[in-house]
């Protein structure tokens, strides 16, 4: 943590949010991850136009560039590489990788930003409530975090997905992810709440008269935001990839929708054949997910060293 | 006071897989389709769906159905009448919509594939991943502490189908090294077993190594700064025996935690890395059953599964106390 020791004593006493800022653009590994992740994001926004300016929608099928004699698969090496398909096709169909990849990520990103904000909503607010009230409130929450974290939750996250009708997959794994996710946030949150709560600047507000509201948002709230942004952040990667996961198992998405995870599913049985079919993919869920974890880890780095100073 | 505190801690654990089975029988019963209908299959009538309601008890109320699968687990229970009278014995799990197989059966003969799958993965991920956090904290600093946590961050990255798909694309279809995972029995040959455990063993514990040696890391680093350890150097001792005989203890307690409640977990099933290598454990079991809405199956391994962290929890705390006198137990 060099970089982080050399950027403490060169900047000036700035803003927390401006020191961390700083201390993020000096690091490589934080910078490379950031601008991959912008790139993922614009090409998810520009899905549409890359599929204008190359030609192929995601699902459309191009027979030209499969050879049916050989099982339908991609024409070209790599999994049919070339300047008319830039990532490649899929075997059998021949639809376009780049175009099915672009739209695969709005998905998963929507999906994992979602799941973030509902579960970080969910988290805090309930965290705080059992923080700050204790009691009776405290015992129910508690007792319905316990339970929810020894739940075998992936395997009833898909026995849920799969006993209920199609309805609308992406609000519903939403849901799912959130539900079973928030209690470790909330534990935290609640923690830190009850330690904050007895702190003198606390009571000093609540002395001079401060409404519970005022209290809650204007001393508790503050105070938990490093902490807030430390954990969000290094939970969006396993949003990211149990989105994937459970497309991948087949109770996600539904095809011809494309999703990261889906069309790894769908490479399963053309590994040996078309590696290029899960290697994309594949490669671009990871550097996401890595691009992720670096960027929450790097901040993390960032605000405990800012604590310590 | 020990016995109190098990007592307590054994009613909540009873409590919580009282309360997981009553979530999940209420989801299949608001929300499945109609089981009875399932079975039927194609050639259906509406007598015959109602007599497999009839069988199967499915025309009852929802709470004497819960507390009729709850009862067949402790006692045993009888399904149908008469000549058609099946008795399914103490620890009945219902029968297999799909292959009318006894789910116990079902279950008691996969468990052992995913103990297998979970053991094997955990030595691999144990030593790999904290011989590596070590390493790292040792050399903090230095370019194996950077390579060494650079490799651990990328690799608990990797998605376990990913990694699972690349390896045998590399290992099986290019450098032949391995054959494709086949079902064998240690006895009838070892060799073939061990190569075929072997990679779904890789792939499962390559993300726990990763998050192993990271946190191996952090803990030692941790208790390295503690005043103790310079206590210890000052007194004389050499680097070697400080780190045996000081560090080691506190630094690794809080992975015992974390170690039992992974682990646990997994006895549950790894449904991905099962699936993809078609290993026929409890997983895989889940995996299927769900994909074909077999609801008895779907129960027993939620129950399962949930049974396997409750008592992991338990054990965990157990051990911890052991290993940690701060945290123990005192009578007031």
């Amino acid at each position: 943590m060099t970089v982080v020791a050399q950027a403490e004593v060169a900047a000036p006493p700035a803003t927390s949010g401006r020191r961390i800022a700083g201390v993020l653009l000096h690091d490589k590994g934080a910078v490379i991850s950031a601008a991959f992740l912008a790139l993922i994001v614009l090409m998810a926004i520009c899905a549409p136009l890359i599929s204008a300016i190359t030609g192929h929608g995601p699902n459309d099928f191009d027979p030209a560039a499969i050879d049916t004699d050989l099982g339908g698969l991609p024409r070209g090496a790599l999994g049919g590489i070339g300047a008319e398909h830039l990532l490649g096709v899929e075997p059998q169909n021949g639809r376009d990788i780049l175009a099915r990849v672009a739209y695969g990520a709005r998905l998963s990103l929507l999906i994992a930003a979602a799941a973030t904000v509902v579960t970080t909503l969910l988290g805090v607010v309930l965290g705080m409530l059992a923080g700050f009230y204790r009691g009776w409130v405290d015992q129910v929450i508690c007792r319905v975090m316990d339970f929810l974290m020894a739940f075998p939750a992936l395997i009833f996250m898909i026995a849920i997905l799969s006993s209920l009708p199609q309805g609308n997959r992406p609000v519903l794994l939403v849901a799912v992810i959130s539900g079973f996710g928030w209690p470790y946030l909330a534990r935290v949150v609640r923690g830190q709440t009850m330690t904050l709560v007895n702190r003198e600047f606390v009571e000093a507000a609540r002395a001079s008269g401060a409404s519970t509201g005022a209290l809650v948002f204007k001393e508790i709230l503050p105070n938990l935001r490093g902490s807030l942004i430390v954990m969000t952040t290094l939970a969006v990667p396993g949003y990211v990839g149990t989105e994937a996961g459970l497309s991948f198992l087949g109770v996600g998405v539904t095809p011809p929708t494309p999703s990261w995870g889906q069309m790894i599913a769908a490479s399963v049985g053309w590994y040996a054949v078309d590696p290029m079919y899960f290697v994309i993919p594949g490669a671009f869920l990871f550097a996401t997910v890595l691009s992720l974890t670096v960027l929450g880890d790097r901040l993390r780095a960032a605000l405990d060293a800012g604590d310590a100073s | 006071m020990m016995a109190r505190y098990l007592a307590g801690r054994l009613a909540g654990m009873v409590l919580i897989l009282f309360l997981v089975c009553l979530f999940t029988f209420l989801i299949f019963f608001t929300l499945s389709p109609d089981p009875a209908v399932l079975i039927c299959g194609k050639t259906c009538t509406p007598d015959r769906i109602d007599q497999i309601r009839g069988v199967l008890g499915l025309d009852q109320p929802f709470l004497t159905q819960f507390f009729g699968f709850l009862g067949g687990i402790f006692a045993g229970r009888d399904y149908g009448q008469g000549a058609n009278l099946v008795h399914c014995a103490a620890p009945c799990l219902g029968y297999s919509f799909q292959t009318n197989q006894s789910v116990w059966d079902m279950v008691v003969e996969r468990l052992p594939v995913s103990a297998t799958l979970a053991i094997g993965a955990a030595v691999l991920w144990l030593l790999f991943g904290i011989a590596a956090g070590l390493l790292s904290a040792v050399k903090e600093g230095t370019w194996w502490d950077r390579a060494g946590m650079g490799l651990a961050l990328g690799g608990s990255s990797i998605p376990n189908y990913v990694l699972a798909l690349a390896l045998q694309y590399v290992l099986v279809v290019q450098l032949q090294v391995l054959p494709f995972p086949q079902a064998v029995a240690f006895g009838d040959d070892p060799v073939l077993w061990f190569e075929s455990y072997l990679m779904p063993w890789i792939v499962l514990a390559a993300g726990y190594a990763c998050l192993y040696a990271r946190l191996t890391r952090a803990n030692v680093i941790d208790t390295l700064a503690e005043n103790f350890m310079r206590t210890a150097r000052a007194k004389g001792l050499s680097p070697v025996l400080t780190m045996r005989r000081h560090a080691l203890r506190p630094a690794l307690t809080p992975i015992t935690t974390i170690f039992g409640m992974d682990f646990a977990a997994l006895l549950g099933g790894a449904l991905i890395t099962e699936k993809v290598f078609g290993l026929n454990g409890v997983g895989k079991m889940a995996a299927d059953s769900i994909a074909k809405n077999d609801q008895p199956v779907i129960m027993a391994v939620t129950l399962l599964a949930a049974f396997f962290v409750v008592v992991g929890n338990l054990v965990v705390d157990l051990v911890y106390t052991a290993l940690d006198p701060r945290v123990r137990i005192t009578a007031k």
